[in-house]
């Protein structure tokens, strides 16, 4: 079987595994290429029939203004119910990746807050479109990953994992995210949207856009809460972005890829990692596998 | 050109050499990005075992406990791709105590790259992995023959290692095996040939091996098989059924027969994702819709008429314990088989397998890491097929029922032959009609207490009630049953779960008829009444606990047993040597210490109008 194909046809089996055994599952919508990706599965999943599941979306108030236009024209043209949520103590705090630094804006805005919101609405399955392939303590993840009351990441205490068989019980409070798209690479991911046609954020597509230059990354000026030094002038590069976060936190990459084919061809000749455009990755060694004990996605 | 997906796994002992063979592929096929290349050159230097060289290691071993231990105690997923393949491998511990790691691996996997130090040879551990490997299903195997640098490239050595290997291989039923010599840290015959290093090997490298081994179903079914994941009822002009093909190849227009259900129909529609098919095959993620409005559920599995899928409760299996509590013979436990769970109990260990000799062990439990082969006892007819003719339908995993956890997995060898070849027949005349014709609801009232409690003595009353009143009814009591159909069961724990398995189905037969059942059995264990309960609808098991305290009923004493028990001429007898497990959640909870009969019964009809 084509790769392609097989890769979605396991994704499909997980997503309606979910939908058959969870009491109330939520999809975890990022807006970024992976959540379009696990959305579009979402659809073929259930045709002719809607999706099952709401969407949930948190919102970190950082996220580029591009992002949240195009979660709003999928839900209309989509039809799928979006939950939004952020952090309310965040907000009133008035917590941002600028004023208190890329740790706390992630655990806070981030962290906590799917946290809160899964409690809060009682879900006890939440889809996520992480990879394998993307960070080394994700290479371990179970695709059915058990999460212990407050939704602690155990990895000496997952389930054994085995064929296709997996395990969705859990006791009160304690809580599965899944993972339908363990298996898929990047390349995989950007193969797929090509072949299948699946809209993405235009963030993805090489566009001139105003940057400035931060530790030898591209930081996109994407509103005016981007405080500037006195030294620095925005310019206007050809960049575009890789993948997608809260957007002081993501670098943009010099391309001229305004296709999905030239997109596809950079990737597969990329010389650097996806997530080195991901500042909150560099906070530490193993500071991924800290921060998913913790709760993180 | 079409790219496919082969997935691998690799095992072998520790330090023979896995991770480094595994960043070595990661590392030349390019799959290593700058940034990660950098992290790894400062990794090296704090963690690495190869001095100033990069530990390629270093970039499988991904949590950090792992990097300070130096060992791999998880299974890592890592991929790579050449232009003719998606290559996704699974890397599994050597480590004794991860054999569950490793079986976990092999269950997902088309091929296993074993790996042997040239220094040492053959070990337990390489048998250990092979038998593992083909318990799950693996029938090719690549005998990587590593650190050939540091034996000087000696064939004589080399040859003598394959020659080991394939006697053994040979013996478990390994057929196709590929020996290859390399050097994991060197590099030779990963990606390019070294005929200047090794001039006397010509056969393949190790990437070359994985982009043209052909990619297997792992099963020997050929007939079209798939179980039932999800009915889909958007509105009323569709009702699809959803699964993933685990055999054969199904097209529009094919007749198909349910299991367990036995009814036919013919495939009207073929949706796989947005788009209606006109055929589709094994692996494939599909919606089947049928011709005729037939019912089906999640765990029912429709397949080709012609091939159909059979269904059983009792099975031979082989199982592979995982969990430090051990198994327990007799002991309910979920069981997930393709999309069905039920609960399911061990009635006998057959022997125990010593998996670094192969040699069969008498064994009354089994511990974490252990295999065994077992006879399995499931509460319902399920679908099914032999492990070796369809994995999918096949394999299996245990959950204990109280933490939730996976504690074993199994694969079935064959139903035993009790149900063999059984089919269900599809009856015109179901429950419905026939409950209809009595008038009434067909329920089972189950009366569960110690003995001397007033079980007999009210089930009686409320039966008369009822009889008075037209409805048709019948009581099923302890003493009664164990005299004729249970005649020849004991008090042991066994007994005992055999005894209200049998009232069960029993009393199962009788609902069915459209009777109203009274069931008076002290069934004392939590479990074996939630065993009885599966076996009825929604709302049609009606558990009545009838409660007094033990000084009352023995009072009571109405039979002489408890004086009996007492002298100890009684074993196992509830209240006294043997526990009572009060029901959490009972429909009804009479208290009769504290009413008299009349007034007790008085309480039964109004909770049952």
């Amino acid at each position: 079987m084509q790769h392609l194909k097989f890769l979605e046809s396991e994704s499909i089996e997980i997503i309606r595994e979910v939908a058959a055994t969870a009491a109330k599952p939520v999809m975890l919508y990022s807006i970024g290429k992976d959540s379009s990706v696990m959305l579009h599965l979402a659809q073929k999943a259930f045709y002719p029939g809607p999706i099952p599941f709401p969407l949930m979306h948190i919102d970190t108030d950082w996220k580029f203004p591009e992002m949240i236009s195009f979660r709003e024209r999928m839900r209309e043209d989509i039809g799928f119910e979006l939950i939004t949520y952020t952090n309310p103590r965040g907000q009133s705090e008035g917590i941002g990746p600028i004023s208190h630094g890329s740790a706390v804006h992630t655990d806070v805005m981030k962290t906590e807050a799917l946290k809160q919101a899964l409690d809060h609405y009682g879900f006890d399955a939440a889809f996520g479109g992480a990879r394998r392939d993307e960070e080394k303590s994700r290479a371990k993840e179970r695709i059915f990953s058990f999460r212990a009351p407050g939704h602690r990441w155990d990895p000496k205490a997952q389930r054994p994992e085995l064929w296709t068989l997996y395990n969705p019980r859990i006791n009160p409070g304690e809580t599965i995210r899944v993972f339908p798209l363990s298996n898929w690479t990047e390349a995989d991911i950007w193969s797929y949207i090509a072949e299948e046609h699946i809209p993405i954020v235009p963030l993805y597509y090489a566009a001139e856009r105003p940057v400035v230059m931060r530790n030898g990354q591209w930081i996109m000026v994407a509103d005016d809460r981007l405080p500037l030094e006195p030294d620095e002038v925005p310019q206007m590069r050809r960049i575009r972005f890789r993948t997608l976060g809260c957007y002081p936190l993501t670098a943009g990459m010099e391309s001229s890829a305004t296709t999905l084919d030239e997109i596809v061809a950079e990737v597969l000749g990329a010389t650097q990692s996806e997530r080195q455009g991901r500042v909150i990755d560099h906070d530490g060694a193993g500071s991924m596998e800290r921060k998913k004990q913790e709760g993180y996605f | 050109m079409i790219v496919d997906l082969l997935r691998f796994m690799t095992c072998g002992s520790v330090d023979d050499g896995k991770s480094t063979l595994i960043g070595r592929l990661l590392f030349e096929t390019k799959k290593v990005y700058d940034d990660q290349l950098r992290a790894l050159a400062s990794d090296s230097k704090a963690f690495g075992t190869q001095g100033e060289k990069l530990d390629f290691a270093l970039l499988v071993d991904g949590l950090q406990a792992e990097r300070e231990q130096g060992i791999t105690i998880d299974v890592a997923y890592r991929f790579f791709a050449t232009d003719r393949r998606r290559l996704i491998v699974a890397d599994t511990p050597g480590h004794e105590q991860y054999t569950r790691n490793m079986a976990t691996a092999a269950s997902t996997v088309d091929v296993a790259i074993l790996l042997v130090d040239a220094r040492k040879g053959i070990l337990v551990q390489t048998r250990r992995h092979s038998r593992i490997a083909r318990l799950m299903g693996i029938r090719s195997v690549v005998l990587a023959v590593n650190k050939m640098d540091l034996v000087e490239w000696s064939k004589e050595r080399f040859e003598t290692i394959v020659a080991e290997y394939r006697v053994f291989a040979e013996s478990i039923g390994i057929d196709d095996v590929t020996a290859i010599p390399i050097s994991a840290l060197m590099g030779e015959n990963i990606i390019a040939p070294a005929p200047d290093t090794v001039p006397w090997y010509q056969g393949p490298t190790l990437l070359g091996w994985l982009e043209h081994i052909p990619v297997r179903p792992r099963g020997t079914r050929q007939g079209f098989a798939m179980p039932v994941q999800w009915v889909s009822r958007p509105n009323a002009d569709f009702r699809g059924f959803a699964g993933r093909i685990s055999s054969g190849t199904v097209q529009v227009g094919d007749r198909v027969r349910v299991s367990p259900s036995g009814q036919e129909s013919t495939i009207a529609r073929l949706v796989g994702g947005n788009a209606d098919l006109s055929e589709a095959s094994q692996g494939q993620s599909v919606t089947l819709v049928l011709a005729d409005e037939i019912d089906i559920s999640r765990g029912d599995v429709i397949a080709a008429k012609q091939e159909p899928i059979l269904h059983s409760s009792q099975f031979d299996a082989d199982l592979i314990w995982m969990h430090e509590h051990h198994l327990l013979s007799g002991r309910p436990y979920l069981i997930q088989l393709h999309r069905k769970t039920a609960v399911a109990q061990i009635t006998d260990i057959k022997y125990r397998v010593d998996i670094n000799s192969g040699s069969h062990l008498a064994a009354k439990t089994l511990e974490m890491n252990e295999i065994g082969t077992v006879n399995l006892s499931i509460d319902r007819t399920v679908p099914f097929a032999p492990y070796q003719e369809d994995p999918g339908l096949g394999a299996f995993i245990l959950i204990d029922r109280l933490t939730n956890e996976t504690v074993g997995a199994g694969m079935i060898r064959h139903a035993l032959r009790r149900d063999d070849n059984i089919h269900t027949q599809a009856l015109t005349i179901t429950k419905t009609e026939r409950s209809a014709l009595k008038m009434q609801t067909p329920r089972c009232l189950w009366f569960t207490g110690l003995s001397g409690s007033g079980k007999s003595t009210m089930a009686n009353l409320l039966e008369q009630r009822l009889f008075a009143e037209g409805k048709h009814t019948y009581l099923l009591d302890g003493d009664n049953i164990r005299h004729g159909l249970n005649r020849d069961l004991g008090f042991t724990e066994a007994d005992r779960v055999e005894n209200i398995r049998r009232v069960a189905e029993v009393a199962k037969l009788m609902v069915d008829a459209g009777l109203i059942v009274l069931v008076s059995f002290i069934s004392p264990f939590r479990e074996d009444r939630a065993m009885a309960r599966s076996h009825f609808d929604e709302g049609e098991f009606f558990e009545i606990f009838v409660d007094a305290p033990l000084a009352i009923c023995e009072g009571r004493d109405t039979k002489g047993l408890y004086a009996k028990a007492r002298r100890g001429d009684l074993k196992n007898f509830t209240g006294i040597d043997s526990p009572y497990e009060a029901p959490e959640t009972p429909e009804l909870h009479l208290h009769t210490d504290r009413l008299t009969p009349d007034e007790t019964l008085h309480v039964l009809l109004a909770s049952l109008r």
